[in-house]
């Protein structure tokens, strides 16, 4: 006799859930057969706002986005506008803004590594991981003097500056966060109870994940080796860096590909310390914005777009931000299927949702 | 203009989506401007890092046919495009009809 399907709602409100996103499993027994997303419960609008502020303090606005990878849409914005306008920023501030996104990609994945923590219970490797958050969170600050927004991005280079004995002073403190996650890195990759958690769930193929549109370490834990950095934007063409990769297709290989990340983020930041260009951060800009751009960057989750049109007048025809997790909602509606109802809130973590981002 | 985009009248859309398809490009996004009192509809295609794109120039009240028999993942995308935009899209493989942004504003980029 065939089980009976029932449809269990997952979300908007659930504990693994910080942000609002719904899932209607259908399921037969514990199996989920198939999930059907949705999202749009707090969808701000700030698109839209390209229409009514200068194209300048808009900066302001898509750091506002979201709050994890806040430096990185308001570099795509910054760069379509430069792209637009022929500015060239200086070196200085390419290799500034490029220690800042890989700050920037440290603490989101720190802080998916203790999310991930939290939904499989395990609390003190959740505790534990976070205190290396704050470290980099720490860094941020005494770089900009923001932890979450930190308006140093400018259209042709940087607000401020920041002083050769503050970059310096990251390379000790690089040092601790990596051998901090080095001992989180036992737990997450072989702890028996995690493993048992991770190994073999929410499977995707690489031909799903390249059909599906995915992006980021969940595409990468897939084997596909894409990774928007290597197109050299910033100072990205100056690093040494290879693109961070697993054949494990499952949450296991998702774990794997951002705790490597993370050790790959402070090479790139030690790097950019190393070779950190000596001259000014700003290039002075005239005039408005006049065609099309879209530039692609590599965020914590994934590719992201940011398409701008502008018609030489002060404000923006339109701005648009297609973000990594709006691109892999999709695919985490496919690994859902075929899974226990007991690993959706694993599989929702897995992906590392911004829900943030993509109610843009 | 942007870099290595196309322009296709609304009758041709499947047809060169089609052959996008063929060639093994991936979709990239899918996203509307309002330009006058048109509307432009930008279908952005990769292959590893080389983008490309479609666009689409259509007047209020057109019909757009779906393209997720090509690409599944497109209907995010145009679910977006018809709440936000009040563009009517045709045979989306998973038609919120409406529901995926609850604005309080119907089709307020409209």
């Amino acid at each position: 006799m065939a089980a009976k399907r029932s449809v269990i709602p997952f979300g908007p409100q659930h504990p693994v859930l910080p942000e609002p996103i719904h899932i209607d499993l259908v399921t037969e027994d514990e199996k989920v057969v198939e999930a059907i997303p949705s999202i749009g419960f707090v969808h701000r609008g700030l698109e839209n706002l390209v229409t009514k502020k200068d194209f300048g303090e808009m900066v302001y606005v898509a750091e506002r986005i979201c709050g994890i990878c806040s430096f990185g849409h308001g570099y795509g914005y910054v760069d379509a506008i430069e792209h637009i306008m022929n500015i060239e920023p200086t070196g200085r501030a390419k290799y500034i803004r490029t220690l800042l996104f890989e700050l920037s990609r440290m603490h989101s994945h720190i802080l998916w590594l203790g999310l991930m923590a939290d939904a499989f219970g395990f609390e003190s490797l959740f505790m534990e991981t976070w205190k290396y958050r704050e470290k980099v969170l720490d860094m941020l600050e005494a770089a900009t003097g923001g932890r979450v927004i930190f308006s140093i991005m400018r259209i042709g280079g940087l607000r401020k500056d920041v002083p050769d004995d503050i970059l310096s002073g990251f390379l000790p403190e690089l040092d601790k966060i990596e051998e901090g996650i080095r001992a989180c890195e036992k737990a997450f990759l072989s702890d028996p109870a995690v493993l048992g958690r991770l190994k073999g769930v929410g499977y995707l193929s690489k031909e799903d994940a390249v059909k599906l549109g995915c992006e980021g370490p969940f595409l990468r834990a897939s084997g596909v080796a894409r990774d928007n950095r290597m197109k050299g934007y910033a100072a990205y063409s100056d690093m040494d860096f290879d693109i961070i990769t697993s054949d494990d297709g499952d949450s296991y290989g998702r774990c794997y590909v951002r705790i490597q990340e993370i050790y790959q983020s402070a090479n790139i930041i030690r790097q950019c310390i190393e070779k950190m260009p000596k001259e000014g951060i700003y290039v002075p800009i005239k005039g408005f914005p006049n065609g099309e751009y879209m530039t692609i960057i590599e965020q914590p989750r994934g590719g992201a777009c940011y398409y701008v049109h502008a018609s030489g007048k002060k404000f923006i025809e339109r701005m648009r931000v297609r973000t990594p997790t709006f691109a892999n909602i999709p695919a985490l509606a496919k690994t859902l299927q075929g899974c226990d109802v007991a690993d959706v809130p694993i599989l929702v973590v897995t992906i590392d949702p911004c829900i943030s981002c993509t109610e843009r | 203009m942007l870099e290595n985009t196309e322009e296709t009248p609304l009758i041709g859309l499947l047809n060169k989506i089609k052959e996008i398809q063929t060639a093994g490009d991936r979709l990239v996004q899918i996203c509307a401007t309002k330009i006058g009192g048109n509307y432009e509809l930008l279908y952005t295609f990769g292959r590893d890092y080389d983008i490309r794109h479609i666009k689409v120039t259509i007047e209020p009240g057109a019909h757009v046919p779906s393209i997720t028999d090509m690409f599944p993942a497109a209907y995010l995308y145009e679910n977006e495009i018809h709440d936000l935009f009040g563009i009517a899209i045709d045979g989306i493989n998973h038609d919120y009809k409406g529901g995926l942004y609850r604005t309080p504003v119907e089709a307020p980029f409209k």
